[in-house]
């Protein structure tokens, strides 16, 4: 091993968030090795791999992106991104790539050795891989992929893990921009690339991939250290504000993971339970004690989506206590009333739903208190295969529900406190997701092409 | 007799993946911590009665004593942003949690 310690840099946990200009610059102060951003997730649903659009707006992503390489470039060390645009389909890293060669650009920065990892799994790989029975679901709820599920999904991604990367570096990459990764797995890849354990480098690119949240107080939009050793790591947050405790780091492995301490990744499984944190400054943790398991053979996780339907809305409010008493017997009604007007659309064809705001509008069935409130405010969506039927539906759902005579009414005028005029909205295409499996492979590299510029 | 929320320092839920939802218990004091494990409340079918779901739901209810928390995830019945979803990341999920009686 070359050198002793091996520090990265975490600007935020997703690319375009932003961070404060100081915190970076004292970032940049402490000499890191490499500066690490991950920009992928999939909380905010389908859509956005469906629809192939990022999750932030163009100017957030340069903002940040302008920062960053310019960091980079100024102590000559690399420059990782990963899960480009989001959700890492080809679409959303050539987006990526148009934002970073302007930037290139314009700081004068043209000649940077630049390394592209696609992620786009061609569907004939995965088609052959269903044939061998080596593509299975992630999740209890998820079904066996299925040909036609496939056949509709509009584009599969898949995460890759640190090999690529490695690889990438090893090719003399300054600046590596992937597709879809496995969160962590850009931050491990620099650290064991130069020689760094690999459980510690992993569990070190968990605690990273979020910027400053595992702090107190802790957030996605500040900047975050991370130093590798031999035996240990130490993280602390570039801002003075913040502060690392042994609790908020070992309370961070179980943010958004199904598990507390054993970690899925690709080809590997991270067993967190012996971990020892030590608090060793007043902002600063070590962490000793991360763990690698054998994983059975090498999956990598697919992600696809497909278009299900498209939607129109309504939201309005109702402030009568008499139909506030028998709100879903009504909506009940309504909803028949709509299907009878429109007998000749098959109902198969369309759905409709009510959230009740007041009475159970967030958790749905799933919602233990029955309390009725004085107030609701009433979402309801039709989503359909076309939107022309969609907004049909919905505008026959609104003008029924306004007048609706339901059993006991006084109010006889009108139903429902509409806030806007015009009153329906149309949302335009639903997603879901059509595959979230896993697929096993025999070459961690094979499906992630790395294109040098 | 004390409520969750009170002994916990942060309670929360979250999606795990689109077709999961997970809800963390964390602890900054040993005792709090202890007392709430000791109780044996945070079972499965208290957080079945809780939130209207069955065993089979519930895919993990597990106790982390060196981090000081606990951890309960349980399968979505619609996935993440899918239509007739009504929580796309997860993170409103958590106050039948928070009305748990410790003793």
């Amino acid at each position: 091993m070359g050198k002793k310690s091996f520090r990265i840099l975490s600007p935020c946990g997703i690319l375009g968030y932003g961070f404060p200009d100081s915190s970076f610059e004292n970032g940049l102060k402490m000499k890191p090795d490499a500066i690490v951003v991950d920009a992928g997730s999939t909380d905010a649903g389908p859509h956005k791999l469906g629809a192939g659009v990022a999750i932030v707006s163009r100017l957030a992503a340069k903002k940040d992106l302008k920062r960053i390489i310019t960091g980079g470039k100024k102590l000559g060390i690399p420059v990782l991104i990963g899960s480009a645009g989001g959700s890492g389909g080809k679409v959303h890293v050539e987006w990526t790539m148009d934002i970073i060669d302007e930037i290139l650009r314009e700081e004068g920065f043209e000649g940077t050795r630049t390394a592209i990892i696609w992620a786009d799994i061609p569907k004939e790989e995965i088609r052959k891989s269903m044939s061998k029975g080596e593509v299975i679901p992630l999740s209890p709820t998820v079904k066996p992929l299925e040909a036609e599920a496939l056949e509709e999904t509009t584009s599969v991604v898949a995460q890759m893990g640190i090999e690529p990367i490695v690889q990438a570096l090893s090719m003399g990459a300054e600046l590596i921009v992937c597709g879809r990764a496995y969160d962590p797995a850009p931050f491990a890849a620099v650290g064991i690339f130069n020689g760094f354990d690999k459980a510690l480098s992993y569990h070190l690119g968990k605690v990273l991939e979020c910027g400053a949240l595992c702090c107190n107080p802790g957030t996605t939009k500040d900047c975050m250290m991370g130093e590798l050793y031999e035996d240990h790591f130490d993280v602390y947050p570039c801002d003075e504000k913040r502060k690392c405790s042994t609790l908020s780091v070992a309370a961070h492995t179980f943010y958004e993971k199904d598990h507390p301490y054993i970690l899925h990744g690709p080809g590997i499984i991270q067993d967190l339970s012996q971990c020892r944190f030590e608090q060793v400054a007043k902002n600063r943790v070590s962490v000793y004690g991360s763990h690698l398991i054998p994983s059975d053979g090498y999956w990598i996780k697919l992600e696809g989506a497909r278009l299900t339907s498209y939607r129109t809305c309504v939201i309005a409010g109702v402030r009568d206590p008499i139909l506030i008493s028998k709100i879903e017997e009504v909506e009940d009604l309504v909803r028949k009333s709509v299907a009878e007007q429109y007998s000749e659309i098959n109902p198969a064809l369309y759905d409709i739903s009510f959230y009740n705001y007041g009475l159970n509008g967030v958790m749905g069935e799933l919602e233990p208190l029955k309390d009725l409130p004085h107030e609701i405010g009433v979402l309801f969506q039709v989503v359909a295969k076309t939107q022309d039927i969609a907004s049909a539906i919905c505008a026959s759902l609104r003008s029924t529900f306004m007048h609706y005579g339901y059993e006991g009414r006084k109010a006889t005028a009108g139903n429902l406190a509409f806030p806007f005029a015009p009153s329906d909205i149309e949302f335009g295409k639903v997603f879901e997701f059509s595959v979230y499996h896993l697929m096993k492979v025999s070459d961690p590299t094979a499906l992630f092409p790395i294109e040098m510029r | 007799m004390t409520k969750l929320v009170e002994l916990a320092k942060v309670l929360r839920s979250k999606n795990s993946g689109p077709f999961q939802i997970t809800l963390d218990v964390l602890f900054d004091s040993r005792e709090n911590y202890e007392r709430v494990v000791r109780s044996g409340v945070i079972n499965r079918e208290n957080i079945c009665r809780a939130y209207n779901l069955q065993d089979k739901d519930i895919t993990e209810v597990v106790f982390f004593d060196s981090a000081m928390g606990i951890k309960v995830t349980f399968n979505r019945k619609i996935s993440s942003g899918s239509a007739f979803d009504r929580d796309v990341y997860g993170a409103q999920q958590h106050a039948p949690l928070m009305e748990f009686i410790i003793p």
